[in-house]
């Protein structure tokens, strides 16, 4: 077993190198720097401009290999380069993931739980009014995008705050600007605004979940052993829960790291229109600003981010399922 | 209505408490509404019978005829929407309509079940142990965990699993499809219930694997006391093991009777087709089997007499008008009573059969079938079957058909998921030698994971084998080009195991059986003439042509099969497990169409099957595998009569012949264990692990066993040969 993951382990090691090596090669052959420093008013000597790039391991004139290693042995040591403005992309990049990670790690948890919830109760009721109520609405969730999701709650945020005359729902940013308190107060400020961009993710996350879980349910409902399981003293409740959800939920253990994997830059729309600072903006915003670091960066976080989650559900799936066990 | 039964049971006077029944189950329904405003369909339409403690039932019927839906009814297993009437009484008390609480208190503890599919029947994530020490808690939660666990671990060497102390710990992936039917025996133990009803225990197994199961049952009942009813297809498996039978038919029993009267004296049609329509492996010449015409009714849409009506051979037109009931034999009321217009059930009510009652039978015949002592063949029309034009010729004297020497096909076994790495070698098929000659049919027979599939594939495969030779015709096939390959497969052409699956659902069968033609150029008029005659060849009908598959019952997609592999006139025909998917009613006449066919047409067949009964009656010379390697070839005659090697008989007489005397007083050869790993034989002879003979030998003779691998020799001077060193003829059915 252990071995098992350490050599899954290994395989996501030389995966992410290959993963980020790729995205760095994209980002320093399309993105153009130069370009950045050149529209700079007043515009700045080729100079000048040159040894700005040199000194970022910019400049599309020096080979890219050689700009590879370079980057290659900072990253080996923990250093992502700099940003276009002559930031430490180390440092930032950490700080991003902070808003990141608490944005998606309740959202997913809830989601995911309250889906599986109403899946697998919903496939057990197949048909009946809770079924058809739960396919509604997830359907309809499934198919507005996150973008209109995101939207709505914002406009009805406001109208609920308006309509009460003071800010019960915050929607912007990630705390009050220019908030001052102690420890607690900070926790409850980020909380009051961490509750409408949750929500938004979690919302769509239930809705597949919910219709994810139903099928996994339905598959093993009618399966053989569940019957078995009654025919030995098991009132169907407790067969159903001790017998199907447990061997049901396998699957969608699976699903839920990767999901948690993919949300890192997933979330983006829902960072930018809550004005959450978050790896997604980020990423966002460096390809516009030509940022070559900051895009290998948050190409590596994510890449890590993946892996991470799958290594997770590889551990989670021996865990559930003793079939792939060694 | 369950007051009658009640007082009945208590009048009876002088009676002992132990002969009380336990389980009365009295005019039961199983009606599933229809789906999107189908009709409904009504799955058991009024089943009635009584078990005693010790008594041993025996439900017998095709698939669809209500029997296992019937007992899951009785354990209140079926999904709510089942609509369930009648009376279900456990000791008197009426269990049906309990809710689910109540009803799982008895669920386990009282009545208890094994299921048919062992493979799927326990959760695979939990361990072995601790879903047996469940059954235990579930019904005594104050039973501390570690009694629990000892007694799983009781139960688990009470049904044979060795090491049991070790193996409670196993998932059961870990277990094969005979250890895990043992767990679920040991499950419907654990509480030694009352009742315990076996829904097809065996049918998804082997048969010496099946023989090993039925006597771990026979065990339980002697440890528990318990009734047992035993739900199978099988009239062989019956026959040995009830002490009385009820035959189902379209959700009715349709005839009930001790084990002795239904084999011997059955009056009704259907049990009597159903006998006739079983090949039997202790008979040597049993001429063609007895087919049942036509296919069981819909249930959703029931003929309004009785339901057998429309496929018996000795129907009158008052069979149509109302449905007979069960009753004793010559009970049945006149044709005229029938007649009648009904005036309100002016009929004796059914009693519903609740005493054991003497042999019963739905039939309005039932009388003059008695009188007459008509037989199946007396009443059904069987069809003669030709001999062979090749048969007056010599076996050496006729032309080679497919000749395999030496043949292999190992498998590499890998691990790892990027550096795939050689761990091991499955010895699917190892070594082989046999030769079909021409009108002549060839089985090859073995349990699963023998390689007989493997070998078929191999052969079809018209590819250079991994080792030895394969001729088609006298044509080696490893240096074929493609175009001689292609004109090769004319010559010979395959019928599949399962008819559901293997033809394409959305062609219609003429364009099933025109492919190959297409295929091979045909021109288009020819196509069109070849293919009626083909249709009509197999016994279906013209219009059929238009049709597809899903409109087929099983047999006569088996027809399309055949029909499609006989397009380019091929002289081989390689059947792989043709009539295994089939009820038997419907196999007897797909059995009987091949018979004709391999005498109208000249054709080999090699004929891959694990049913030895069917195989006795449709082939001519029988090579018997295990793991890999040929153990025993010869006549069938011969290989019946007289086995030789310990495998073959062991597997013939691990298989229930379906009749009840001879089967009491068989004693049947019960191998130890499971098949060994293909990946992994044995040293020297591979069936040494598990043989019933080695244990009989000296040390010297068995060092000899386990280092020198057997070859076939001949036995008895003639056609037979065995692959042991210490063969020796003896009987085995």
């Amino acid at each position: 077993m252990g071995k098992f993951l350490a050599r899954r382990l290994l395989n996501y090691v030389v995966l992410i190198f290959l993963a980020t090596s790729f995205a760095y090669l994209l980002a320093a052959t399309n993105l153009y720097p130069r370009g950045y420093f050149e529209q700079m008013q007043p515009p700045p000597s080729p100079e000048a401009v040159n040894s700005q790039l040199d000194a970022l391991n910019l400049n599309d004139q020096t080979p890219i290999a050689q700009r590879y290693v370079t980057w290659v042995s900072g990253v080996l040591v923990g250093d992502f380069g700099k940003t276009i403005q002559g930031g430490d992309v180390t440092q930032e990049m950490w700080l991003k993931a902070g808003v990141t990670l608490r944005l998606i790690t309740v959202a997913t948890v809830l989601g995911s739980a309250i889906g599986i919830i109403v899946g697998a109760y919903a496939a057990v009721r197949q048909y009946r009014g809770f079924d058809k109520a739960a396919t509604a609405v997830s359907f309809f969730v499934l198919s507005v995008p996150t973008v209109v999701i995101a939207l709505s709650v914002q406009v009805g945020a406001n109208a609920i705050n308006d309509m009460l005359g003071f800010q019960l729902l915050s929607y912007s940013g990630e705390y009050s600007a220019g908030f001052q308190g102690n420890g607690w107060e900070l926790f409850l400020n980020r909380l009051h605004h961490a509750i409408l961009p949750t929500l938004v993710l979690a919302v769509s996350l239930f809705a597949a979940f919910a219709r994810y879980q139903r099928n996994m349910m339905l598959d093993v409902l009618s399966s053989d052993f569940v019957r078995t399981a009654m025919a030995k003293g098991l009132t169907r409740r407790a067969a159903l829960f001790k017998h199907a959800l447990r061997t049901a939920l396998i699957p969608t253990i699976t699903y839920f790291t990767f999901t948690f994997g993919i949300l890192v830059s997933g979330a983006t729309f829902t960072e930018k229109i809550y004005g959450w600072h978050g790896m997604g903006a980020w990423l966002i915003d460096s390809i516009f600003s030509h940022d070559v670091h900051v895009v290998a960066a948050v190409s590596w976080f994510m890449a890590i981010t993946v892996m991470a989650a799958s290594f997770l559900s590889d551990i989670l799936y021996a865990w559930l399922d003793p079939r792939v066990r060694v | 209505m369950s007051t009658d039964t009640v007082t009945t049971t208590d009048a009876a006077p002088g009676e002992r408490a132990d002969d009380a029944p336990v389980l009365e189950v009295s005019d039961l329904t199983v009606t599933f509404p229809g789906l999107n405003g189908g009709p409904d369909v009504r799955a058991v339409r009024g089943v009635s019978y009584t078990v005693r403690r010790g008594e041993v039932l025996g439900i017998v019927g095709e698939s669809g005829s209500g029997k296992s839906v019937s007992s899951m009814a009785a354990m209140g297993l079926l999904p709510a929407h089942a609509r369930i009437t009648g009376s279900v009484r456990l000791h008197g008390q009426e269990i049906l309509g309990l809710d689910d609480r109540d009803m799982a208190r008895l669920r386990g503890r009282v009545i208890s079940m094994v299921f048919q599919d062992p493979l799927s029947g326990l959760t695979p994530v939990y361990t072995v142990g601790d879903q047996l020490a469940e059954a235990v808690l579930v019904h005594d939660p104050r039973t501390p965990k570690g009694r629990a666990r000892e007694r799983a671990v009781e139960l688990l060497e009470l049904v044979g699993i060795p090491n049991a102390e070790q193996r409670y710990r196993s998932f059961p992936h870990e277990f094969s499809g005979g250890m895990r039917q043992r767990v679920m025996i040991a499950m419907a133990m654990a509480n030694n219930p009352d009742v315990i009803i076996c829904d097809e225990p065996t049918t998804a197994l082997d048969v010496t694997i099946q023989a090993q199961i039925l006597e771990l049952l026979h065990t339980a009942q002697r440890e528990t006391g318990a009734a047992i009813v035993m739900i199978t297809h099988d009239l062989g498996v019956v026959a040995g093991f009830v002490d009385r039978v009820l035959v189902m038919y379209a959700g009715r029993p349709v005839e009930m009777g001790t084990v002795d009267e239904i084999y011997y004296g059955s009056r009704m049609p259907y049990t009597m087709g159903l006998l006739g329509a079983v090949p039997r492996m202790d008979l040597d010449r049993q001429g063609a089997l007895v087919p049942i015409k036509g296919t069981p009714p819909s249930l959703s849409s029931l003929p309004p007499g009785c339901p057998f009506a429309p496929r018996c051979p000795i129907a009158r037109p008052e069979c149509e008008l109302a449905e007979p009931d069960l009753l004793p034999i010559g009970g049945q009321p006149p044709a005229e009573t029938v007649r009648a217009p009904h005036d309100g059930e002016a009929a004796p009510a059914e009693d519903g059969g609740q005493g054991a009652g003497g042999h019963r039978s739905a039939c309005v015949r039932s009388g003059e079938i008695a009188e007459n002592a008509w037989t199946a063949r007396d009443i059904y029309p069987v069809p003669e079957i030709p001999d062979a034009p090749a048969s007056s010729v010599r076996r050496e004297d006729r032309p080679e058909m497919l000749r395999v020497r030496d043949l292999i096909k190992h498998h590499p076994l890998t691990k790892g998921a990027v550096f795939k790495r050689r761990v091991g070698t499955v010895h699917a098929v190892d070594g082989i030698d046999f030769d079909i000659r021409e009108g002549e049919t060839l089985a090859l027979v073995g349990e699963s994971g023998c390689g007989k599939s493997s070998t078929l594939m191999e052969i079809m495969g018209l590819e250079r084998p991994q080792r030895g030779t394969i001729e088609v015709m006298g044509q080696d096939v490893s240096g074929l080009s493609r175009a001689k390959r292609f004109e090769l497969r004319r010559d010979m052409q395959i019928v599949f195991q399962d008819p559901m699956s293997s033809l394409n659902p959305r062609m219609p069968v003429f364009d099933i059986i025109a492919e190959p033609l297409r295929t091979h150029g045909v021109a288009a008029s020819e196509v069109t003439r070849r293919v009626y005659e083909l249709i009509d060849l197999v016994g279906l009908n013209t219009e059929h042509a238009t049709r597809f598959p899903a409109e087929f019952s099983g047999g006569q997609r088996q027809r399309v099969g055949i029909a499609r592999a006989l397009a380019l006139e091929p002289k081989l025909l390689v059947l792989d497990e043709p009539v295994s998917a089939l009820d038997v009613s419907i196999q007897a006449g797909v059995v009987n169409l091949l018979e004709e066919l391999q005498a109208r047409l000249g054709l080999a067949y090699l004929f891959v099957a694990h049913d030895l009964s069917v195989v006795r009656h449709i082939a001519d010379r029988v090579a018997v595998m295990y793991l890999g390697r040929i153990v025993e070839i010869g006549d069938t005659h011969s290989i019946y009569t007289r086995p030789a090697h310990p495998y073959t008989q062991a597997l013939l007489s691990a298989i229930p012949i379906p009749d009840p005397e001879k089967e009491r007083t068989r004693t049947h050869i019960v191998l130890d264990g499971d098949l060994p790993s293909p990946a992994n034989p044995p040293t020297g002879c591979r069936f040494r692990t598990r043989c019933q003979k080695f244990i009989t030998l000296s040390d010297r003779e068995q060092e000899q066993c386990m280092t020198v691998e057997p070859q076939i020799r001949a036995t008895d001077g003639g056609d037979q040969g065995a692959a042991c060193h210490f063969a020796e003829g003896r009987q085995a059915v």
